[in-house]
């Protein structure tokens, strides 16, 4: 009998023609995206905004509060991106998953390998959009900035296999819209990414605080502008973490009842 | 030696069954399936073919019954089943925006096969099943036919010691179902076990050594071909058509010339052991069919002798 490890590794030869077929499609968006987003929010935006460290939990200027920001932010994009329609393609329409499912691989072998997939367009997109912010000033040191190109990998993965879960028990591509709209948008708006949420009204403030993009931002922040506080950063690392691993075990749970019928 | 005693059994089911909720799709069926054989599941759609198929393969849990696939369970073993299964489903899971080369590459390595192996085997597969010029073309580009081919070549990458197929040829035009059934002939040639799903009785009985006939989820007859029609049908059978009518009005005053006469929409069977004399007896009594053929039984006659329905709706 193979071990899961091995098993996964199999799927590596499938994956990496994937990424073979569709990285060039990407590589553009991935250097683009970050210096619109930094020059249009930080630069321009930012210009208009004081820089007082005071209501800016302790970020000098505009562009090195919102930075942790968009990075966390993107990641969480990146990742809804690679685990809706992705993965009711390899369910519903190309049935990829079902041939896989004829050979030794179990349902939690083919969710190990799309995860580690995932972990790796994540750490790509976001490798590049750390290095893109780097020329603007934004990090207090090295060692901060790839503590919070690590966070990044992580929101997305702790938001990304909740809704790989969803996706791979959902009927079709319309529940999706469910997805944005409730999951995505309202996070990427109201977790701190672009105002501190001590703006917001005591119960929406509560709200923002429980949403697992804000544990990401501000872990990520504490890292890039050298404030990190050792009890809040814990809690966001745990909460971070058990999202990874109940959000993996409801993927494997949510795939199995699709496949194995 | 496996649990059951038989080395040579590759499939042994009991009072097997598969449900899904309240819905009973296969209902206590027993099967054994030998070393070499080319066994068949024969019957229309919705008889509980594919819901069994599924089972075998290692990927659908029973919901009764016992089974044994290559000696082992599959409830434990499912994992070590599949490496040594080839699976022909009935809807292509190709990878379409893959390469043809490639689907046999990725395909190969969930198994464990080293990379230059699998790049050797994929190409001999390739040329076994009359792809080789494609290899580079996207599966999107492929035929209905070539997509078959591909697939049947793709379940054989791991040289499985039991090769199951499910509706192979369906929806296929008959030039690619006789390219289709030469391969298949040829793997059976060479020892493999063939397990087909068909709801085409030439199919059936081209390829299989021994069959079943299902329905509604049970098994209502077994044996060869050839043993089926002759102790479920006669010798001939005597088509007559009589234009667009209710062809039930001409049942009776045909009836005794035959020892069993079906009414179909569109014709009559009459079964005889000679259809040409039976013909001529029909055409004494006055009555003038507008067409008449006479053929051998076949297994249409027997699924219809035993369901009093036809295969294909």
């Amino acid at each position: 009998m193979s071990s899961s490890f091995e098993l996964a590794v199999r799927q590596l030869d499938y994956w990496a023609t994937v990424y073979r077929r569709t990285w060039k499609g990407t590589v553009v968006s991935s250097f683009v995206n970050p210096l619109l987003y930094v020059l249009a929010m930080g630069v321009l935006l930012g210009g208009f905004i004081a820089g007082d460290p005071a209501t800016l939990e302790g970020a000098p200027t505009y562009l090195a509060f919102i930075a942790p920001g968009l990075l966390a932010a993107q990641s969480m994009q990146t990742a809804v991106g690679e685990t809706t329609y992705p993965v009711m393609s390899m369910v519903k329409w190309q049935k990829v998953y079902y041939g896989m499912q004829a050979t030794p691989l179990r349902p939690v072998d083919l969710v190990n390998a799309h995860l580690g997939f995932i972990v790796f367009r994540l750490a790509m997109t976001s490798a590049v959009f750390a290095a893109v912010l780097a020329p603007f000033d934004v990090y207090h040191s090295l060692l901060g900035a790839v503590g919070a190109w690590l966070v990044a990998v992580l929101v997305g993965l702790a938001i990304g296999l909740p809704v790989y879960a969803f996706a791979a028990g959902a009927p079709n591509e319309s529940s999706f819209a469910l997805v944005f709209r409730l999951g995505v948008i309202p996070q990427f708006l109201f977790s701190g990414a672009f105002f501190p949420i001590s703006n917001l009204s005591p119960v929406l403030e509560a709200i923002a605080r429980l949403t697992p993009l804000y544990q990401g931002v501000d872990l990520a922040r504490m890292l890039t502008l050298g404030t990190l506080d050792a009890g809040p950063a814990l809690v966001h690392l745990v909460y971070l973490l058990v999202m990874v691993v109940v959000g993996h075990v409801l993927a494997v749970r949510r795939l199995t009842r699709r496949l194995v019928v | 030696m496996d649990e059951t005693g038989h080395d040579d059994l590759m499939v042994s089911a009991r009072e097997l069954r598969k449900s899904f909720g309240s819905f009973e799709a296969v209902k206590g069926i027993d099967v054994d399936v030998r070393r070499g054989e080319a066994f068949g599941f024969l019957g229309p759609n919705g008889a509980g073919k594919s819901s069994t198929m599924r089972m075998i393969a290692a990927v659908s849990p029973v919901s009764g019954g016992h089974l044994r696939i290559l000696g082992l369970d599959p409830a434990e073993h499912g994992s070590e089943i599949r490496a040594r299964l080839g699976v022909c489903p009935q809807e292509d899971t190709l990878d379409t925006e893959l390469s043809v080369f490639d689907n046999l590459y990725v395909y190969g390595r969930y198994f464990g096969i080293p990379r230059a192996e699998v790049r050797s085997r994929a190409r001999d597969l390739l040329e076994f099943v009359q792809l080789a010029e494609r290899a580079k073309a996207k599966v999107d580009d492929l035929s209905g036919g070539m997509k078959r081919r591909l697939t049947i070549a793709r379940s054989l990458i791991n040289n499985p010691d039991l090769l199951l197929l499910d509706e192979p040829t369906t929806g296929l035009d008959p030039q690619a179902r006789h390219l289709l059934w030469d391969r298949l002939f040829r793997l059976k040639q060479q020892g493999v076990t063939l397990v087909i799903t068909s709801h085409y009785m030439d199919e059936a009985e081209q390829l299989c050594d021994r069959l079943v006939v299902m329905d509604k989820g049970l098994i209502v007859a077994e044996g060869s071909p050839s043993q089926l029609i002759r102790e479920h049908s006669t010798r001939e059978v005597a088509e007559l058509r009589f234009g667009v009518t209710e062809h039930s009005l001409y049942a009776d005053q045909v009836a005794d010339l035959a020892e069993r006469i079906e009414v179909l929409p569109d014709r009559l069977l009459l079964y005889s052991h000679d259809g040409e004399e039976a013909v001529a007896r029909v055409h004494e009594r006055g009555l003038t069919p507008s067409a008449t053929l006479v053929r051998r039984s076949s297994l249409e006659d027997v699924f219809l002798r035993l369901t009093g329905r036809t295969l294909v709706d």
